[in-house]
């Protein structure tokens, strides 16, 4: 067979079919994967959802505007046998070192911390992405913000930070924090309306 | 025996990262453990096993002038897939890997092979050149990743062998450099007898 | 302020080639010479300024309202591919002895990923399009910065006497590792 020639038309013919072809085989095989990938993420967040708030038969989703910040938070409140057991958070902190980090934080309804999930990370492989081991993350279980202060050690706090990684400790308190504020404003929100009615 | 030469010359004679130097931001990039060098050098060798394929099949058809570009967009259709698939399949490693499945568009290990291997060969040699090339490229980043792992975090393949925090700097960047100029410099030493 | 901020992190924090591991092959490839290293740095500003713009506006105007998402990779490469062909054309005319100093190395800007890289990064960042346009002139000057300051390193290295198994590019690695670990020394200084 014959080489093609250079000429306009043929070029510009070949570039034409080869992008169209590709092109249609990259949104065949993204028709494909659609359904996989969603499902990825809904078990991810039921996972994430369970693992902060074991226990729970009922969701009941609740968005919420932080005092700071530029997103939303999402609210899972858990209910078993129609009783309040627990709030799941989803939030979020900007001060990563790589920017946004996701976590899913479980409180009780008095505050306490129950677990807390990695949901979403670009820090430094090893250093700041140790925050999802349980050494770090599990200081927080059983502790209430209103008496434990959620900054490093460095800041006055009473969180021991990930070793020489300080941003991302920092930024995982601000996570936390972010999500216990918001929660508090819920409650009061909701204890207002109950009384109201 | 032909064939056997295609395949068996990415390992050791005309490796990508150890010989060639080639395709050294991943190298470089998601070496910090050896499961994540295992996964981007298999995510790479399909993309180069199929790019390889697909040019060589078309490669009359094509005119020489736009030559590179029709390379890149079979590339970049092959690494949407590996990319979408990684997405839905093996999501924990798809978040590792991150901004660098995209990047293997222009890995210069695929477009070199497209370039000097697949528009000159035919489809079965083409294959096994892939395949060996993509290969040798995931054994090298396995390697690396490894030697990282065990200086940088004391495990290897995620298991712990001593339970105390590494030598930290090897799994940051400038580790990531000094680890693969002794690596290369061990395998010049084996290889060619310096 | 936040484009002095954008531009000290992109050239100094998280520097490009040293932190991001991105654009290691002409790192690696054209730091031989001072001059070429240079001319290659240039070269690379210009490309990635003019293609982190097209693309963005790409990504606005046509994958994103059609939800097209999945063909960011292709098209993002073509336009890259497409202006490199550009830019070669106007520099044959404009200015042959450049062009004779860079003919080699502009193919391979094409294969250069920090291009891709950066355009990615911006669209994954959410900048707007003057601070992806400013992100992307700081990528560039942290890539001629780390290009030049490794590329006179290197020809120091020359007339240095290096065990022999060491010779050539295992010490340049371990010598731009070291050059990664004193510019880790800048984190902190900013945040983007």
């Amino acid at each position: 067979m014959a080489k093609t020639e250079s000429t306009f038309l043929n070029m510009f013919l070949t570039l034409l079919i080869v992008t169209a072809v590709s092109s249609l085989a990259a949104s065949a095989v993204y028709n494909l994967t659609k359904g996989p990938i969603a499902e990825v993420q809904r078990l991810k967040l039921q996972k994430a959802i369970s693992q902060v708030m074991p226990g729970f038969t009922e969701l009941k989703k609740v968005q919420m505007m932080p005092a700071t910040g530029s997103d939303s938070l999402t609210f899972f409140e858990g209910l078993k046998d129609g009783q309040e057991i627990g709030v799941a958070v989803k939030t979020y902190t900007n001060l990563g070192y790589s920017g946004l980090i996701k976590l899913m934080v479980g409180f009780k309804p008095d505050g306490t911390i129950t677990n807390i999930e990695v949901l979403e990370q670009k820090e430094t492989p090893g250093l700041g992405t140790k925050m999802a081991t349980p050494k770090f993350k599990d200081q927080f279980m059983g502790k209430n913000p209103a008496t434990f202060k959620v900054e490093v050690k460095k800041d006055g706090g009473q969180v021991d930070a990930i070793t020489a990684a300080t941003i991302s400790s920092r930024a995982f308190c601000d996570a936390v924090m972010r999500a216990y504020t918001t929660f508090e404003q819920l409650e009061k929100k909701q204890n207002n309306q109950e009384e109201g009615e | 025996m032909k064939q056997w030469q295609n395949f068996s010359k990415g390992f050791f004679k005309e490796n990508a990262v150890f010989v060639m130097l080639l395709g050294m931001c991943p190298t470089l990039a998601v070496t910090n453990s050896a499961i994540n060098g295992l996964g981007m050098g298999l995510a790479t060798t399909f993309v180069l096993m199929m790019s390889n394929i697909v040019i060589s099949l078309i490669k009359n058809l094509i005119p020489n002038k736009v030559r590179i570009p029709t390379f890149i967009v079979v590339i970049a259709a092959f690494v949407t897939v590996v990319d979408l698939v990684m997405a839905g399949y093996a999501p924990a490693l798809h978040e590792q890997l991150g901004i660098f499945i995209p990047l293997i568009v222009v890995n210069c290990v695929v477009l070199g092979r497209a370039e000097a291997f697949a528009s000159k060969n035919n489809v079965v040699s083409s294959f096994f050149d892939g395949l060996g090339m993509g290969l040798g490229f995931a054994m090298a980043l396995t390697m690396l990743g490894a030697i990282r792992e065990m200086l940088g975090n004391y495990s290897i393949f995620g298991w712990k062998f001593i339970n105390h925090d590494g030598i930290l700097v090897f799994i940051l960047s400038p580790g990531a450099f000094i680890a693969l100029g002794f690596l290369i410099a061990f395998v010049n030493k084996v290889t060619k007898k310096v | 302020m936040e484009y002095i901020i954008i531009i000290i992190g992109t050239v100094l924090v998280s520097n490009i080639v040293l932190a991001n591991f991105l654009g290691i092959c002409p790192f690696l490839g054209v730091s031989g010479k001072l001059a070429t290293a240079t001319g290659m740095s240039g070269a690379v500003l210009f490309v990635m300024t003019v293609a982190s713009i097209v693309t963005w506006l790409i990504q606005q105007y046509v994958l994103n309202p059609f939800g097209l998402g999945f063909l960011q990779t292709i098209s993002f490469i073509l336009v890259i591919a497409s202006l490199v062909q550009v830019v070669e054309i106007i520099l044959k005319k404009v200015s042959p002895p450049l062009y004779q100093a860079l003919g080699v190395f502009l193919p391979l800007i094409t294969t250069n990923c920090a291009i891709l890289g950066v355009a990615l990064l911006i669209i994954q960042k959410d900048f707007n399009l003057l601070q992806g346009t400013v992100y992307a002139i700081g990528n560039s000057l942290g890539f001629a910065l780390a290009l030049i300051l490794f590329a006179g390193l290197r020809e120091h290295l020359e007339l240095m006497d290096v065990p022999k198994g060491m010779r050539g590019m295992p010490i340049a690695l371990v010598v731009a590792g070291i050059l990664s670990l004193a510019f880790m020394g800048f984190a902190n200084l900013v945040k983007i």
